[in-house]
């Protein structure tokens, strides 16, 4: 098992650096750079001060001597400073002579992302999971009929509009809810206890609308995951052998219904640093989703590559996870593994 | 399962259910529950001090000097909390900021700015001819990371006589000059000499002598600017600014709504369209508009044939219908222009009307340029080829919306458009630096200084420069040249009428439009000039107040 982890831990790293060439290229190959965003369209900047900026990027070098640049910072961790935002690091803080300390970009978006997202798998694994039951159990029943429809009618119902709609019912018609943003005015001056409450307050819109087109996809997958395991021989012997309903179904039937989703889980980490653009445009809430599209915009190349290297471990960390838990669950896969 | 058909039905019913359950719970305005509805906000209260204005921002800034940051949300931040040596009056004349008077040399090359007496910082220091021209070397710094350097880089000597006296020397006159003077905000040389502008901190803990300084800045929401006592244009009425960061306009105007935010700017359709359908917003919000800072041009590429043909220059000009462009896309919320100056301003020659929408004009000029249907299909040619070209944009929706109402109005004469949108990166790298397009429409600032050297001079149209529709023409040229070295606005103000003069009649882009900007500000603000003066309804913001009684509950606010 342990010689099984260390060769994929070991595998990870060619993985990676092949990831890194492939995102770096391709994210050159998209035309223009830092100097060419809309703002710097502007007859007061000369052509002359960009080709300055240009050098003092390194962007004027060949892609391959940028990508050795990268590769030459990556290997002491150091993920660069942003060309956008003033020159702020782009994963972690630092500090400076004068002991200011300038927080990094990526510090500050991924809690946020990773509460709402995290928040949100909570509230889709809450619901799905007695969805998806209830509906195997009343197969093609009206409440099986009505749950789909529920679950198909979130998946497909657009975010923006549906959130919109909830802001404008909840936020202004009745004031029972903050529109946007992710703290009242004044949050610093409250006691510890409102503080919290306020931030759920403006937590629950984002983690209803971004759990919402998780339910479907999650619930369907229970039901059928429960379908297929229901009518296996075993649940027929266990069933005949005077077991009570309940037992078979939580004992025996739903804990092998449950093993596709250690997959689907472990799909779903790197997926947990990910924001909506969408939702954290309208709900004003600055998540990776927001920093990642703007930093595309504005060719903020060192934001891209942190944000996509931090991606990238994740994906392969999820996926080592994923197959680590399902050989811990699944004694088949184990001894697979084993041998 | 669900490829049944009797169940979609079931389907549809439920989504209609789900309909008539929100409809009227959107409708429905009455159950508001806000105390901001019953307040009367038309009483008249003396200007006091006190109270804090909650506007929203689409974008953040990256820092709060402006010659690194460039951005507008940062210009508009950091002008709350830096001055400039200069600055624009309300009818955008030049006007002293931080100097008291200005003098200019006989020969035009030497200006000399007084400063006035006893400036201060924010942090108590004294603001004298130094930090001037500290400022001055770092925007000219070739290790300082600004794309507004070449300016400033014309002055070959900057000198300090006294502590109130700032003089520089151009090698040859230069009319630009006050207006990048107006346009660079002087930095504290106590705080940044140690420091590399580039990096330093400073960006971030700002210390100005405008009328606020910073007190708080929450990464992606919101910046809150408070009163400096020592501000050296006197005091602001109002004690706080928070500027809330809240990209999507849609949640802005429900934040507004809600009464959590009193100032954001408007689209046409919310000016337009949904404020007049809405009497409770009306009670509680006032609507202002001002001339624009931008307008919008078909440009074409003059190095292609037939653009090269003036007569096909103006018979597009006659074609396109300016009026419906402005009605149609802004909602009637623009003016047409004649140049590339604001209307009602020195520089903006009165005499001059836009092209007159007259399609026969049009066709006319077309065939004596050559241009005919003589296969009768409905398109133009000329030696057996149908007259045919490409319009192209970037992703902007107003613009892409023009270029369909234009496209249909060529189609009227007999002329074939395309549309092309692109991306604005690839937009400019792969089309107009290598200058493949035909026609553009593109948009550019009307600039407050006259001197457009930089866009229509025939020196400026190496790749990368501006000047990518490639006009040349002597006259335009000498014209621009000699603005450039007359400092005497009288005088100057005879040469830009003339150079617009020949700009309209040699038709090298048509001029289609300029937007309002539209701002919609809780009434609980006053102060503030309606109708707006050239300058727009921000001139005067420092006289902005908000009466007491009016001023929120400090616990309430969201």
């Amino acid at each position: 098992m342990l010689k099984y982890l260390l060769k994929r831990v070991f595998w990870m790293i060619p993985l990676l650096i092949g990831i890194s060439l492939i995102s770096f290229f391709i994210m050159h190959l998209a035309p223009g750079d830092i100097t060419t965003s809309e703002a710097s369209f502007n007859p007061k900047a000369s052509e002359e001060s960009r080709q300055k900026l240009r050098e003092l990027y390194s962007l004027d070098k060949p892609v391959i001597v940028q990508y050795g640049l990268w590769v030459k910072r990556m290997a002491t961790l150091d993920f660069g400073t942003s060309f956008a935002s003033h020159q702020r690091p782009v994963f972690w803080q630092t500090k400076d002579k004068d002991g200011n300390i300038s927080l990094g970009m990526i510090q500050e978006a991924l809690p946020i992302t990773l509460l709402i997202n995290v928040l949100s798998l909570v509230l889709i694994i809450g619901v799905a999971l007695p969805l998806g039951i209830i509906s195997a159990l009343k197969q093609n029943q009206l409440a099986d009929r009505g749950i789909t429809l529920f679950v198909f009618i979130g998946f497909a119902i657009p975010g923006f509009w549906l959130a919109l709609m909830l802001m404008y019912w909840m936020g202004v018609q009745h004031a029972w809810l903050p529109i946007s943003g992710l703290e009242s005015m004044g949050h610093e001056n409250m006691p510890w206890l409102s503080r919290t409450i306020d931030t759920l307050k403006h937590l629950v819109l984002p983690v209803f609308i971004s759990g919402l087109t998780g339910l479907a996809g999650i619930s369907l997958f229970v039901r059928n995951g429960m379908l297929e395991v229901l009518h296996q021989d075993y649940i027929t012997t266990a069933r005949s052998k005077g077991l009570n309903e309940n037992r078979v179904i939580y004992g025996h039937a739903l804990r092998n219904a449950l093993l596709p989703l250690i997959t689907i889980f472990g799909l779903s980490i790197p997926g947990l640093i990910g924001g909506s653009v969408i939702a954290e445009s309208i709900f004003a809430i600055p998540g990776m989703g927001k920093l990642f599209y703007d930093a595309v915009l504005m060719r903020d190349f060192p934001v891209i590559m942190g944000i996509l290297t931090i991606g990238a471990v994740l994906t392969l960390i999820g996926n080592l996870l994923a197959d680590i838990a399902y050989a811990w669950a699944d004694p088949r896969v184990r001894r697979g593994v084993m041998q | 399962m669900l490829s049944k058909p009797h169940q979609y039905g079931l389907k549809k019913l439920a989504l209609i259910a789900l309909i008539a359950i929100l409809i009227p719970a959107c409708g429905d305005s009455s159950s508001s529950n806000q105390a901001n509805n019953r307040m009367d906000y038309t009483k008249s209260y003396p200007a006091k001090n006190g109270g804090t204005l909650i506007e929203a921002m689409t974008g953040e800034p990256s820092g709060l000097i402006a010659m690194i940051a460039g951005e507008s949300a940062a210009s508009a931040i950091a002008g709350n909390i830096f001055n400039s040596l200069l600055k624009y009056d309300k009818n955008l004349d030049l006007t002293g900021e931080l100097a008291q008077s200005w003098d200019i040399s006989n020969d035009q090359k030497t200006i000399t700015f007084h400063l006035k007496p006893n400036l201060k910082w924010a942090d108590n220091q004294p603001l004298t001819s130094d930090d001037v021209l500290f400022t001055w070397q770092k925007v000219t710094d070739e290790k300082t990371r600004t794309p507004y350097g070449s300016d400033f880089k014309l002055v070959t000597k900057a000198e300090t006589p006294d502590a109130n006296t700032f003089r520089v020397t151009y090698a040859a006159p230069y009319a630009p000059a006050l207006d990048t003077w107006a346009g660079l905000h002087i930095l504290p040389k106590h705080l940044l000499k140690d420091q590399d502008i580039n990096t330093t901190a400073f960006a971030r803990h700002p210390v100005g002598s405008s009328y606020y300084q910073l007190d708080r800045w929450k990464n992606g929401q919101y910046l809150k600017l408070t009163r400096n006592v020592n501000a050296t244009q006197g005091q602001a009425k109002i004690d706080n600014l928070l500027s809330r960061i809240i990209p999507d306009k849609a949640a802005q105007f429900l934040e507004l709504s809600a009464d959590n935010i009193d100032s954001m700017s408007l689209n046409p359709i919310q000016y337009a369209r949904i404020f007049p359908a809405r009497p409770d917003l009306n009670k509680n919000i006032a609507l202002y508009r001002e001339l624009g800072n931008s307008y919008t041009y078909l440009g074409f590429n003059l190095k292609r044939k037939p653009f090269d043909d003036i007569r096909v220059r103006q018979a597009i000009n006659y074609a396109i219908n300016k009026q419906e462009i402005i009605d149609g896309v802004l909602l009637g919320l623009g003016e047409p222009v004649a140049s590339p100056y604001k209307p009602g301003t020195r520089w903006s020659n009165p005499a001059l009307r836009p092209y007159p929408y007259d399609p026969n004009k049009a066709k006319a000029l077309l065939k004596e340029a050559g241009y005919e249907d003589h296969n009768g299909d409905g398109i133009v040619d000329k030696d057996g080829k149908p007259f045919s070209f490409e319009i192209l944009t970037n992703q902007n929706k107003e613009r892409e919306m023009t270029a369909v109402l234009i496209q249909r109005r060529l189609k009227d004469v007999g002329i074939n458009a395309n549309i092309r949108v692109l991306e604005w990166a690839s937009f400019l790298g792969r089309f107009i630096k290598p200058k493949e397009f035909d026609v553009v429409v593109l948009g550019w600032s009307l600039s407050l200084d006259p001197d457009q050297y930089s866009i229509w001079h025939s020196s400026q149209q190496a790749p990368g420069q501006f000047n990518f529709i490639s006009y040349s023409n002597p006259r335009v040229d000498k014209l621009l040249e000699a603005g450039r070295l007359e400092l005497d606005p009288e005088k100057r103000m005879k040469i830009y009428h003339q150079f617009s003069t020949i700009l309209l009649e040699d038709s090298p882009v048509v001029f289609l439009s300029a937007g309002y900007g539209l701002s919609a500000i809780h009434k609980r603000v006053r102060g503030i000039s309606n109708p707006a003066p050239p300058a727009g309804i921000g001139y005067n913001t420092y006289e902005w107040n908000i009466p007491s009684a009016y001023a929120r509950n400090e616990m309430s606010e969201h």
